[in-house]
């Protein structure tokens, strides 16, 4: 008898204390790629939202955290559906996430229009650094120039000349190379664009070899740089002309590509060995949950989370407090993988570029990327003067 | 130079077209046998791919891996066609392609869930692997060679089955009047079970050669499906010498476009309106040709005869 008052009593507090409990929460809308071939990048986003909830204890500023994960399928009109419903139905605090820039360009405005914060872990189109740029958005990515800007630099530094660029026709295809030719400046042998998604570049490799330059730089994000990269090291090319790429290997397309990654080199902002309390953190405390190697798609992610935790506890968990929030992500004032770095008017990262290397690993595993050197310290994007914003 | 760079591209275009014939055999004798629209074609491609590298994975031996994988997509097949396909060849087309491209999405997610998302690795065995100087100054992958020689080997192969053979003489019935061949007491069902799955392992084969060099990932078999379709639009839809004449045909105008149209274009008009046309155009170049033969031969090039 004793035991079942104590029971209804405690189911009493219980159902007294739900309706305050729903109210103190930090909704979270989490928008990524989870299905199809591309929804690989998606799951090592999700995961790492869930490994910063843990790191978290699955609280900010002593609020319960609750996110929502939605699937873009690549597609910006879903995109955009899949955020609406997060604002009206979810009614969530934060619209994280992201990776294409074309969904981006389609769910940043429908966040910010009704007067939420988005938070962006990946895709950086020139509009929202430029032109189109908002107070409400923030992004722990880059600008999508910045990248190739970067190896553009490196091969002027290095004195390369006769480089042969290869990209995808397509927006980003284009941004990359010309990104590459902003920084680089000496002499290109051709620029040789290819059909999306194609898969057999043997008649590009061969026309390739005939020109023979001294470099090659491409961009094949995806699948794509897979089948690109085994055909380049199958038709010896590999020894011949040395290979500079941006988002072309990363630690999921290295797992297919083992030795055919070998010597290749890509810029990056983060690094699995760049090293920070918070970057070891995350990179050893993600293998262990989930058993693979994590990659810059899942830092990115990771940080987003603790921006917006750096936010939250700013404002003490006034979630109404938006202003407060804004101008505490602002001081971009979190524990960051990629180290410290502060946010530009335009809300995008001022960071540093490295120079990776792809080069063998511990005796038994895969390939991993290494730090050759900076590349560009305090890195400002190029579009941020045509933002408005101070 | 220039001559060897010409030979060297006209091979790609030779293996590209017997990679795509491999695929587009199997399509048009499922389309013109059984009146089916198959859009699958592409996932037996993907399944032939995923088991030679899981075989040779756990077996070790690269030959070993693809035979088992070439024996597990014919049995795939086989089950697809006893299970779901059945029931589709008296449906109308829109059926036809509604029910196949749901199991496009069913063995996607099954790969996916199987193997994971991300691309697997598979590589090139050591003896088929590195280079041969053909010519002096004409350096081919040897890999790309043994793809050509098997995709000509079976192409053989398939002529003196469906010309000589009795099982091909109820094929070639089985296209021009399937209602007369079930009447003359063949068991017509048993036959399109073994034409599906017969096309079911020569898309595998195609798809466990491309695994090494291309990207063994779920909706593998969809980024060639489609030229496949190309294929077999240009070389008369049911026709297996079409299909070879088509595939060859893509083959060489994809691979040739895409190396010599912009130089091609730059020395008629100024170089930058080349560098902006030239992709374009050269990724378009089949799908012209085939707008072409469409409106000159809206049978193909080689009607169903075979």
């Amino acid at each position: 008898m004793k035991k079942n008052f104590l029971g209804a009593l405690a189911i009493a507090a219980l159902v007294a204390a739900a309706p305050a409990a729903a109210q103190q929460k930090v909704k979270i809308g989490f928008i990524t790629t989870l299905s199809g071939p591309q929804g690989v990048v998606g799951e090592y986003m999700k995961n790492s939202v869930e490994l910063a909830l843990d790191h978290l204890g699955r609280k900010m500023g002593g609020l319960d955290i609750e996110v929502t994960y939605g699937d873009d399928q690549v597609k910006p009109d879903v995109g955009r559906q899949v955020a609406e419903e997060m604002l009206k139905k979810q009614q969530v605090d934060f619209v994280a996430g992201i990776i294409w820039s074309n969904v981006m360009l389609a769910v940043a405005p429908a966040v910010t229009d009704a007067g939420k914060i988005m938070v962006g872990t990946n895709a950086g189109p020139h509009e929202l650094a430029g032109k189109q740029c908002n107070e409400l958005f923030f992004t722990t990515s880059w600008q999508n120039d910045d990248t190739p800007e970067a190896m553009g630099k490196v091969m002027q530094d290095r004195g390369i000349t006769d480089v042969y660029l290869m990209a995808p026709n397509y927006a980003a295809g284009k941004d990359m190379l010309n990104g590459f030719k902003r920084s680089y400046k000496g002499r290109v042998v051709d620029e040789v664009y290819t059909r999306l998604g194609q898969t057999d570049y043997q008649a590009e490799l061969s026309q390739l070899r005939s020109k023979n330059p001294k470099a090659v730089f491409v961009f094949y994000p995806g699948g794509m740089g897979i089948s690109f990269l085994r055909q380049y090291s199958e038709a010896g090319l590999r020894g011949q002309f040395p290979l500079y790429s941006v988002y072309t290997v990363d630690e999921i397309s290295i797992s297919a590509l083992k030795h055919a990654a070998l010597g290749q080199y890509e810029t990056r902002y983060w690094s699995p060995d760049l090293k920070n309390a918070a970057n070891q953190k995350y990179v050893s405390d993600y293998r262990k949950k989930f058993g693979k190697m994590p990659v810059f798609y899942g830092a990115q992610s990771y940080d987003g989370i603790m921006l917006i935790d750096s936010a939250v506890r700013a404002v003490k968990g006034d979630l109404k407090n938006t202003k407060g929030m804004v101008a505490a992500m602002k001081k971009a004032d979190f524990a960051s993988t990629r180290g410290k770095f502060s946010y530009n008017t335009n809300h995008f990262p001022i960071q540093n570029f490295y120079l990776l290397k792809t080069v063998t690993g511990p005796a038994g595993q895969d390939p991993v990327m290494e730090i050759q050197k900076t590349v560009f310290t305090n890195h400002k994007d190029s579009y941020s003067k045509e933002c408005g914003m101070r | 130079m220039n001559f060897f760079l010409i030979l060297e591209q006209a091979l790609n275009g030779l293996q590209l077209g017997v990679m795509l014939f491999l695929m587009a055999a199997g399509l048009t004798l499922v389309f013109g046998i059984m009146n089916l629209v198959n859009l699958a074609h592409g996932s037996f491609y993907m399944v032939g791919a995923y088991l030679a590298a899981y075989f040779y994975k756990t077996t070790g031996s690269w030959l070993l891996g693809a035979l088992l994988g070439l024996a597990g997509t014919l049995a795939v097949g086989i089950v697809v066609e006893l299970v779901a396909l059945r029931k589709l060849y008296e449906r109308d087309h829109l059926d036809q392609v509604l029910a196949t491209f749901g199991l496009i999405l069913f063995f996607n997610e099954l790969a996916a869930m199987i193997w994971g998302r991300a691309a697997l690795y598979t590589n090139i065995p050591e003896y088929l692997s590195g280079h041969v100087d053909l010519l002096p100054g004409l350096r081919y992958p040897l890999y790309r060679l043994v793809i050509i020689a098997v995709g000509l080997a079976v192409a053989g192969l398939l002529w003196f089955v469906v010309a000589r053979t009795r099982l091909g003489m109820l094929i070639r019935a089985g296209a021009s009047n399937r209602a007369m061949v079930a009447a003359l007491g063949v068991n017509i069902r048993m036959l399109y079970t073994f034409v599906f799955g017969f096309g079911a392992a020569l898309a595998g084969l195609a798809g466990l050669m491309a695994g090494p060099i291309y990207v063994v990932q779920p909706g593998m078999g969809e980024l060639i499906l489609i030229e496949v379709f190309v294929v077999i639009v240009i070389g008369g839809i049911g026709s297996i010498r079409g299909a070879l004449a088509g595939a060859l045909i893509v083959g060489m105008v994809d691979t040739l476009g895409r190396a010599f149209l912009k130089p091609a274009l730059a020395t008629v008009w100024s170089p930058t309106a080349a560098d902006a046309a030239g992709p374009a155009l050269a990724s378009m170049l089949i799908y012209l040709l085939m707008a072409a033969v469409l409106a000159l031969k809206p049978q193909g090039l080689f009607p169903a005869r075979l």
